[in-house]
């Protein structure tokens, strides 16, 4: 791979982890589907990209899926739904946001740590895709877990799907990648349809996750 | 025997393939049975497709598949397709009889009934999938498939509880297999120097038969990812919190099969990957990881067995208990423990999913899951009474049931090796069978408590489980000993 090439791969990855952090960062709802839509659209960027220079054309049904199920399928829906719960004002913070932007800090820092040295003898574009794409699959997971909403836990989960989605396409020539992405396709629409289906607004009063725990203790 | 073999060999058509018929069946049921109105006919065919499924498999054992790219049967596969459309069997004939109930009382509708069966045979479509699968790739998307389904059939009731049960399964599911998903990437890049890009660098088949050649450091991490991801699906201790929810709200047969096939096939997904990891010479060995988190499991769910107040809450604990149990023989590894841990595999499988079905029918007779409502079971009903204390002294490990034999397979060879850590795992044990045998007195012996009515049960397939425990805890047959040890030399 030539240096542009390698370049952009590399940039799309990087703005990726990005956008993570932005994910972070926000707590109102409204915002954070924008973000989750930007995310997305980069994935898309990035896998055709990958298309392209691996010359794998059933990439391009992947980045297809990215953009217009993910980027703007989703986030749509997703904030028709938020604005009809009238949850669009709530700010929502568990742990204090600079706690989560350091803990997400030293989560990349240590899948860079993890993964560089692993990947020694692999080409450095693959390399260096799997540690930030294994950064956006912690920084996702880290989301899932501070926040109660739960729009903003699906949201998370779309972030670290599409970590896993941009290690799945820098990872050259592997197979059922479209398959892969259209199964993961049907997991997040069913998770959406979940949420508006069971109506958890009516069924709970409130989409607050910490609301629902009434029934885990002992006493059962 | 071997006449009997050809005769049948002879009478099958050149065209059948078991494998196929295994995948196609329960696919090709789910599709009628989502037009199907009218719950007796769709019960029953959903006995005759889980029929049909376990005859299907059980032509396997007489010839062997030819295995593909994409699906294979081996030694390790077959018991468990086979423990798996024998199970789906027995729990389709209870589960007709449950539902009528659940039907008469009203908390499922018609229509409820139509999507529950179909769902049962996508769950058992994807689960055989899972299992024949020899692509890493097709194993995830088919362990992704039985988890969707399944989480539709634990929100079914539509209860509060049962929706929180179903959201919270599915985000530590989704979770799961995420990460799951990323440890097979890290196995394909392992593979792909050495094998090739392309499909072959993800068939299991070829991965072991470069083994040596893979990045050990790679395949590591990857393990690890693997075991975080599929080790949420199989409920161990710290990610375990999706289990003891999904298991007491979802509709009895389903609790029965999630216990009994479901723990099992992710654990399945999981062992195929330490047989690839022992299969490399320089991979760390999964061992002492597999010890920490069954040991963890196991006193854990031991401790939690105290505090349960719903019945079918506290034998999910149990379950996470035995899953324990089997990763920690895994992890002993060696002959001894990797046969006494598939052998406990198909023991917990048959006995967990023979007890779920008598708490299913006590359950609907008592009119609740609340243990403190029922008791004196064996005055008010004695057979119910009785088959629980059967399947409650199986599961605690008590002589001369098959969980016996396995757990104490695991016991001595523990001791042989490493003292410490068997008292430790006796100790898990002990605390379990002591929950157990405390709450039992107080819901089988004791004053009747709740509604002595009849009741309309079908006993045949709980009977049929708890037989084969009994049987194998008497004699194994020498065929099928000498078949574990031959698995349990391909785990390393």
């Amino acid at each position: 791979m030539n240096g542009i090439a390698f370049d952009i791969s590399h940039m799309l990855a990087g703005f990726l982890v990005l956008l993570s952090f932005l994910m972070l960062y926000q707590v109102r709802l409204l915002p954070l589907l924008n973000v989750l839509a930007a995310h997305a659209f980069v994935l898309a960027m990035s896998v055709a990209w990958q298309a392209h220079t691996q010359d794998a054309p059933h990439l391009y049904i992947t980045a297809a899926i990215a953009l217009g199920f993910k980027a703007i399928l989703v986030p749509m829906v997703l904030r028709r739904m938020v604005v009809r719960m009238g949850i669009h004002r709530e700010i929502e913070t568990v742990v204090g946001i600079g706690l989560t932007m350091l803990a997400g800090m030293a989560l990349v820092a240590l899948s860079l740590e993890v993964m560089l040295p692993l990947t020694a003898k692999a080409e450095p574009v693959v390399r260096e895709d799997i540690a930030l794409a294994l950064s956006v699959v912690l920084i996702g997971l880290l989301m899932m877990v501070t926040r109660r909403n739960a729009v903003s836990q699906v949201v998370g989960f779309m972030s670290l799907e599409n970590g896993i989605n941009l290690a799945a396409t820098g990872a050259r020539g592997m197979p059922l990648v479209v398959e892969i992405s259209v199964a993961f396709s049907v997991l997040i629409a069913f998770i959406v349809i979940g949420i508006f289906l069971f109506r958890i607004r009516e069924q709970f009063d409130t989409v607050d996750v910490g609301v629902l725990d009434t029934f885990r203790g002992g006493l059962r | 025997m071997n006449l009997m073999a050809e005769a049948i060999l002879a009478a099958l058509p050149s065209w059948f393939d078991p494998l196929l018929g295994i995948l196609l069946i329960p696919l090709g049921a789910a599709a009628i049975l989502a037009l199907l109105p009218g719950y007796r006919v769709s019960a029953g065919v959903n006995i005759a497709a889980s029929l049909i499924s376990l005859a299907c498999a059980a032509t396997m054992l007489i010839a062997r598949p030819q295995s593909h790219a994409f699906l294979i049967v081996d030694d390790f596969n077959i018991v468990f397709i086979l423990l798996n459309t024998f199970i789906a069997f027995t729990t389709s004939v209870f589960s007709a009889s449950y539902i009528a109930h659940e039907l008469e009382t009203g908390r499922l509708t018609a229509w409820h009934l139509r999507f529950y069966h179909a769902m049962f045979q996508l769950m058992m479509f994807g689960m055989n999938l899972a299992l024949a699968a020899n692509n890493i790739g097709l194993m995830w998307v088919a362990v992704e498939l039985a988890t969707l389904t399944t989480v539709l059939m634990v929100g079914i009731y539509r209860t509060h509880e049962a929706l929180e049960a179903a959201w919270k399964y599915f985000i530590l599911g989704s979770v799961g297999i995420a990460l799951a998903l990323f440890g097979t990437i890290l196995v394909y890049l392992a593979a792909r120097p050495v094998v090739g890009e392309g499909l072959d660098a993800m068939v299991w088949t070829t991965l072991v038969a470069h083994a040596n050649g893979l990045d050990p450091s790679l395949l590591n991490i990857a393990f690890v990812f693997l075991l975080l991801g599929y080790g949420t699906k199989v409920g161990l201790a710290p990610l375990h919190a999706w289990l003891p929810d999904a298991h007491a709200e979802s509709p009895t047969p389903i609790s029965a099969v999630l216990s009994g096939l479901l723990l099992n096939v992710a654990l399945y997904a999981l062992l195929r990957f330490k047989i690839l990891l022992a299969a490399n010479s320089a991979a760390i060995a999964p061992g002492p990881l597999l010890i920490g988190l069954g040991l963890l499991s196991l006193i854990f769910a031991g401790f939690m067995l105290y505090r349960r107040r719903d019945i079918k809450r506290m034998f999910a604990y149990s379950s996470i208990e035995h899953m324990g149990i089997i990763v920690f023989a895994f992890g002993m590894a060696g002959p001894l423990g990797n046969l006494a841990g598939l052998l406990q595999m198909t023991m917990h499988s048959l006995t967990k999913s023979a007890i779920f079905f008598t708490v299913g029918h006590i359950s609907q007779v008592k009119g609740t899951q609340r243990m403190a409502d029922m008791g004196g079971l064996t005055t008010s009903h004695p057979f119910l009474g009785w088959l629980l204390v059967a399947g409650v002294a199986a599961i605690a490990g008590l002589p001369p049931f098959g969980v016996f034999t396995s757990e104490f397979l695991i016991v001595t060879t523990t001791f042989a090796r490493a003292p410490w850590l068997a008292v430790l795992f006796v100790f898990g044990l002990l605390l379990a069978f002591g929950a157990l045998l405390l709450r039992l007195t107080d819901v089988a012996f004791g004053e009747v408590k709740g509604p002595a009515g009849p009741v309309s049960a079908s006993y045949l397939p709980a009977v049929a489980h708890l037989t084969l425990v009994l049987a194998a805890g008497i004699w194994l047959p020498p065929r099928l000993v000498a078949w574990f040890e031959h698995v349990a030399a391909m785990l390393g």
